[in-house]
């Protein structure tokens, strides 16, 4: 386990290590989570490095990552915790041939022999020598009552089971909440939490995490492929690429052995990029051209 | 970093001072989000105006759609503190505008009903309590009869508040959905290991004592998208009154309200009083009774709104008379995106008023071939037959 960052400058610095590009503002945000031990809850569209953002922490501070991926219906037995029915079940026969005490048994039934841990217990496993980074993905695909299992994790580190007792984190885990933002989330949930809005990055730092997670890329590609899909979130699309539609997009042109755009490969490769009909029905008219002629003409008055 | 006490005295201060002034502007921030702040300025220190600006919008802002309120208020607080004062007057014309939709209690007509009460003389009572229907069943019925029929645009004012009294107790029904959640259940289903494994500890192993559980219902959600241009706006009205009904029981319910442009007006109709919530969104939305422009209303809906608002098992009731002048190819495929992200779609249209009508307009014709229901929405019977639509449970018919 590594020392958690003693600056905003350190974070932002240790992330570059493990080629996370984060601005100043998101760097503030995961320094003050991890100092304050609060949960960092980041909104934001999809594809902007929110989920990223748990994996390079668990990299960087050599904790492990336990992730939680969100979905309806998700409950206790699915996010916390668990009986084991089938060893119980063994358990009473068995106490049965050796015709214990009814107290006794009934002790034993529920102790922590039979409990199956899911991602919320494990976290905050007292047992831990190492607090976990815990990743709660994509909570707005959880239902509504979802979000009130997580008050007491969030907020205490602990977990109440009846027929055992509660189960507290010896140090707390770090705790990387994430939404897409398809609903709103109940503010008892965010009262907890740290905010943070993941936006769309600049130019300048898109291009650096397409160097940097694209190894081998032509500058001029890069610069491109950035100018091109930054131009392309200026126009009113049904769904606006995000930065992981950036990258698999430039690795789909290296794939191409592409070194510059041109309207074939763009028209070929649209889908990468766009996950819309009506948004590619709409490139597909010239428009895509349009835009290349526009970069191509900022690039030359740039050089 | 922090340097001495004194100036850190001040700090707290101002970050107090701060966030009254973010407070009075609207947004919720409680004593727990300034002691937070000020621990996290501790940690962080003050090194420059931005990290300053990023540690308090990390503490004080839980949603994107304050990040404007806040940065601007950010700029002018934090450029000379002292300014609060003139700051706060700034910010006013925002708290005066709150303060007008508090409800005004004296405005209220049902209120001042309840409280003055002034029998006129000869008016029959149209919710006559149960020991009087004896007496005057037969007139008390015609009178229902009566007003049940009566089309809300020519209502007198008498009429109209008893149709809103009679909504606000119309039986409502609501379609259950299906959850992935169970609630203990005394028949035979689904098997509730973690019950029976308690129920057989407590007896020694000895008895097997099988407990179940059962999926648990929800109301299906519905969402409101009423035109209040012109021609609409005496049903519109109405509608909202009975959206704020079937917001009042179980269901959950998104509204927004469009004419030239499109608002969302949920959280104003979430108010507990029925006239005071419609009030509210009357006063909000400026181009009531103004013209419509449909397509791009339901276009800027898809795009900003519908995502976050409905899922799949919404169903959306579209109240418009359907007259849009504009691109109507364009206004087909908004209507198509509309009933492809919802489960029914269900149209109601005051023009089926008339019993010759026929779906003659250009904008009719493009959007009635995307909607599950197309229905009258102009008097009482015909929202008690919505009723019974909101509650079957059919499967979804799409009408061609």
């Amino acid at each position: 386990m590594t020392q958690i960052p003693t600056s905003i400058d350190d974070v932002q610095a240790r992330l570059l290590a493990y080629d996370y590009v984060a601005d100043r503002q998101l760097a503030t945000a995961v320094f003050l989570a991890l100092r304050l031990q609060r949960p960092l809850f980041l909104e934001g569209e999809p594809g902007t490095g929110k989920t990223e953002i748990a994996r390079t922490l668990s990299q960087m501070l050599d904790r492990p990552l336990i992730r939680l991926q969100c979905y309806e219906g998700l409950d206790l037995s699915g996010a916390a915790y668990e009986w084991n029915y089938g060893r119980q079940m063994i358990e009473i026969r068995l106490a049965e041939g050796a015709g214990a005490d009814r107290q006794a048994l009934a002790d034993q039934l529920f102790s922590e022999k039979f409990l199956i841990q899911r991602a919320l217990l494990q976290a905050i496993d007292p047992k831990r020598e190492v607090p976990p980074v815990l990743l709660i993905d994509e909570l707005d695909r959880a239902d509504e009552p979802f979000e009130a299992f997580l008050l007491e994790v969030l907020s205490e580190f602990q977990i109440t089971i009846p027929e055992f007792g509660t189960v507290k984190a010896k140090t707390p885990p770090i705790v990387i909440l994430t939404s897409n933002r398809t609903r709103e989330i109940h503010d008892a949930v965010k009262r907890r939490c740290l905010y943070h809005w993941v936006g769309f990055p600049d130019a300048a730092r898109e291009f650096a995490i397409v160097l940097r997670r694209v190894p081998g890329i032509p500058q001029q590609l890069a610069q491109q492929v950035v100018a091109f899909v930054q131009k392309l979130r200026e126009i009113e699309l049904y769904k606006l690429p995000g930065i992981a539609e950036t990258i698999e997009w430039a690795r789909a042109l290296m794939e191409l052995d592409a070194l510059v755009l041109d309207p074939a490969v763009i028209q070929d490769t649209l889908g990468v990029l766009l996950k819309y009909q009506d948004d590619i029905a709409r490139m597909q008219g010239g428009e895509a051209a349009r835009i290349l002629e526009d970069v191509r003409n900022a690039s030359r008055t740039v050089a | 970093m922090l340097a001495t006490r004194p100036t850190r005295g001040h700090l707290a201060e101002n970050v107090m001072h701060f966030a009254r002034v973010l407070r009075s502007a609207g947004m919720a921030i409680g004593t727990d989000r300034v002691l937070l702040s000020l621990q996290a300025l501790r940690e962080a220190g003050l090194a420059s105006k931005s990290d300053f600006h990023a540690v308090l919008s990390t503490c004080m802002l839980d949603r994107i759609e304050h990040r404007d309120l806040f940065d601007r208020a950010f700029e002018l607080f934090w450029r000379d503190p002292d300014l609060i004062g003139r700051m706060r007057a700034m910010l006013l014309p925002k708290i005066r505008a709150q303060d007008a939709m508090a409800p005004q209690q004296h405005e209220n007509r049902r209120l001042a009903d309840a409280l003055f009460p002034t029998p006129k003389v000869g008016e029959t009572p149209l919710e006559p309590p149960q020991d009087e229907l004896e007496f005057d069943a037969s007139l008390t019925f015609s009178a229902r009869e009566i007003l049940r029929k009566a089309d809300f645009d020519t209502m007198s004012a008498d009429e109209w508040r008893a149709a809103r009294r009679a909504l606000a107790q119309m039986q409502l029904m609501f379609e259950p959905l299906p959850t992935r959640r169970s609630a203990r259940a005394t028949h035979p289903g689904r098997a509730d290991w973690r019950a029976t494994m308690q129920a057989m500890a407590r007896h020694g192993g000895q008895l097997w004592d099988m407990r179940w559980r059962r999926p648990r219902t929800r109301a299906a959600p519905l969402l409101v998208l009423a035109d209040i241009s012109g021609s609409m706006s005496r049903y519109s009205r109405m509608l909202l009154h009975f959206a704020h009904a079937l917001g009042q029981a179980e269901a959950r319910v998104e509204s927004f309200v469009f004419g030239t442009r499109l608002t969302r007006t949920t959280r104003l109709l979430k108010s507990r009083d029925p006239d005071v919530a419609v009030a509210q969104v009357v006063r909000a939305v400026e181009d009531w009774s103004g013209g419509t422009r449909i397509t791009t209303c339901l276009h800027e809906f898809n795009q900003r709104w519908a995502r976050r608002t409905m899922d799949s098992t919404t169903t959306v009731l579209l109240i418009t008379d359907g007259l849009e002048h504009g691109d109507v190819a364009a206004l087909g495929l908004e209507m198509e995106r509309l009933a492809k992200s919802c489960r029914r779609l269900i149209w109601l249209n005051p023009l089926l008023r008339f019993e010759k009508f026929e779906p003659k307009a250009a904008g009719i014709r493009a959007m009635l071939p995307h909607v599950d229901r197309f229905l009258p929405a102009h008097n009482l019977e015909s929202l008690e037959q919505l009723v019974q639509v909101l509650s079957r449970r059919d499967a979804p018919d799409r009408i061609h």
